[in-house]
């Protein structure tokens, strides 16, 4: 058993292509932003070296810090938005008729690629014929704004689009997790005397708080490197208003080919992200694991 | 009771009424756009929008794009995935925790902070403009994911049967083309699914490495064909439809599969 089953040959069959692969198109590629921080560079002509010049600018970069300002905003709104899905999902795992087809209803967006949501969020925010205005101004609103040509309003407008393409994925994840409590323990809350709202908010909120915790990180990584949508429906603008540090580096790189700047910044990225992560797991963390 | 109801109701129209409001404007002429309610029915339904979007444009091209590309890298990654699985947990090796948290921290990686080594990578082995780039990225990118979901598979399966083959005599491609990955199918579909939506819909990598027409898949060509009729709502409407009707066909036939794999797949604690 052992012989054939422990085949070095066949094992690095099975396993070097893969590896391969995610060494050479995500590892290596990690580090070499890093590196490439650290050059003046266009993407075509060799590279100069400038050692950490790209980072002191980036930290002196108003715009740098607007856009991060913005993406952190959007991972704030993101983790306080889990607490709605946590109480629809609540909803949902009680025994309520149709919970199913609700679920599914909800997951839809989640499938849609963002370009297809960007554009028609675009035509919902459209100022003259879009959904939103012609409800507002039939609710006699008479000069609604334009949503999306607002600096003040852009970046929650836009936040709107993101609770509409993610709220299934989160209540899909809550509601796994709540169906998988076992009933013996709500049934024995009941007979004590716990109403509902009891036994959601002491017993079954508690035993998922490890399945909160992952989604806490998950909404706030996805948060800072969300881009593909705000770069179809507002490209960062107007006038930077709803810029983001993944949009900000994309420009940077392959709008005006500073592909060095654009490094520095993806690799700010990545050490937030990671950091981050970090930090949120240590603070959301529970001192004693709950087991059934 | 009936509040929560009337709640999840509000809900579920907030997600579900602007696809509706996006296949009425898909049906509009121009002037019944612009000049009645938004919320109004197509007094007319213009079929014909999608015809002339699909023959007009390249759509059918960024179409048929999209399937092979979505097609060859979910094969790739599921193939590759189970192979590094099965190696994973069933043989025997030193390292192979070590591996497996390799593949694992790649979950973690985002996008952007490999996109420009990789685009001067491709660019230096003349793949920029060539569909493998799209193909290879793909399958790296979703095989911490895809591995990740059969792992939890792969430690539910019985030892015994393969077991019973070695002492046969067979050798391990045949226990695992043979006995192993047959037994995976239900846990294969889901993984099929998740990286089928993934890829679908994937826009980053299509925006950066692909620039001629004939290799664009669907997300960046509507993005494009949307740019240059800004004003007919129709034909844009008609185009998303396209472009999202596969994918709510799936999710009508499978949405149990993708309801399921969505849950395995966030879950990693």
């Amino acid at each position: 058993m052992n012989k054939v089953m422990s085949n070095k040959a066949v094992i690095a069959l099975y396993v070097l292509p893969a590896l391969i692969l995610i060494v050479g198109l995500i590892y290596g590629p990690m580090l070499l932003t890093g590196y490439y921080g650290l050059m003046e560079w266009n993407g075509m002509a060799s590279m100069t070296f400038v050692g950490i010049e790209n980072y002191i600018d980036l930290i002196q970069d108003p715009k740098f810090w607007e856009s991060a300002k913005h993406s952190f905003l959007l991972a704030f709104f993101s983790t306080l938005s889990l607490a709605g899905y946590l109480i629809v999902s609540l909803v949902l795992a009680g025994k309520i008729k149709g919970s199913d087809l609700f679920r599914k209803i909800y997951l839809i967006p989640m499938l849609l690629s963002s370009v297809a949501i960007a554009q028609l969020w675009i035509k919902i925010y459209d100022p003259n014929n879009g959904m939103l205005n012609s409800l507002l101004m039939s609710m006699g609103v008479e000069t609604p704004p334009s949503w999306l040509a607002d600096t003040n309003l852009v970046l929650y407008a836009i936040f709107v689009a993101i609770l509409w393409q993610y709220a299934g994925f989160y209540i899909i994840i809550y509601y796994a997790a709540l169906k998988g409590i076992p009933e013996s323990l709500v049934e024995a809350a009941k007979i004590d005397g716990a109403n509902p709202i009891q036994i959601a908010y002491k017993i079954k909120v508690p035993l998922i708080s490890g399945v909160i915790k992952v989604t806490v990180v998950l909404a706030i990584v996805g948060s800072l490197k969300y881009f593909d949508l705000i770069y179809v429906m507002t490209g960062g603008g107007p006038n930077g208003a709803s810029e983001v540090i993944a949009s900000y580096m994309y420009k940077k790189a392959f709008d005006t080919f500073d592909f060095g700047y654009g490094s520095a910044i993806a690799f700010f990225l990545l050490i937030i992200t990671l950091i981050v992560t970090w930090l949120t797991r240590k603070l959301t963390a529970t001192e004693d694991e709950v087991q059934y | 009771m009936t509040l929560l109801y009337i709640a999840l109701i509000i809900v579920a129209i907030f997600q579900i009424y602007p696809l509706v409001w996006l296949f009425q404007f898909s049906l509009k002429s121009n002037a019944e756009v612009f000049g009645m309610s938004p919320f109004s029915l197509p007094q007319d339904p213009r079929w014909e929008n999608y015809v002339r979007v699909w023959t007009d444009g390249n759509i059918n091209l960024y179409f048929f794009n999209s399937v092979w590309i979505t097609v060859a890298s979910v094969l790739l990654t599921i193939l590759l995935a189970s192979f590094v699985t099965f190696a994973i947990t069933r043989m025997y090796w030193k390292g192979s925790k070590l591996v497996l948290g390799l593949f694992m921290v790649g979950l973690m990686v985002p996008i952007h902070s490999a996109l420009i080594p990789l685009f001067s990578f491709f660019l230096k082995l003349n793949l920029i403009d060539h569909p493998l780039s799209l193909v290879l990225s793909y399958t790296a990118f979703n095989l911490p994911l895809t591995i990740m979901i059969l792992l939890g598979f792969y430690y539910t399966l019985p030892r015994e049967i393969e077991e019973a083959a070695v002492v046969d005599g067979c050798s391990v491609h045949r226990i695992f083309f043979q006995i192993t990955l047959p037994m995976t199918t239900p846990v294969l579909a889901t993984t099929a699914i998740i990286n089928m939506i993934y890829n679908w819909n994937e826009f980053v990598f299509v925006n950066t490495f692909i620039s001629s027409d004939k290799f664009k898949t669907l997300t960046v060509g509507i993005q494009n064909f949307i740019g240059q009729y800004l004003t007919d709502w129709g034909a844009i409407g008609a185009t998303l439809m396209i472009s999202i009707i596969p994918i709510l066909i799936a999710f009508l036939v499978l949405s149990n599969r993708i309801v399921e794999g969505i849950a395995a797949g966030s879950i990693k604690g």
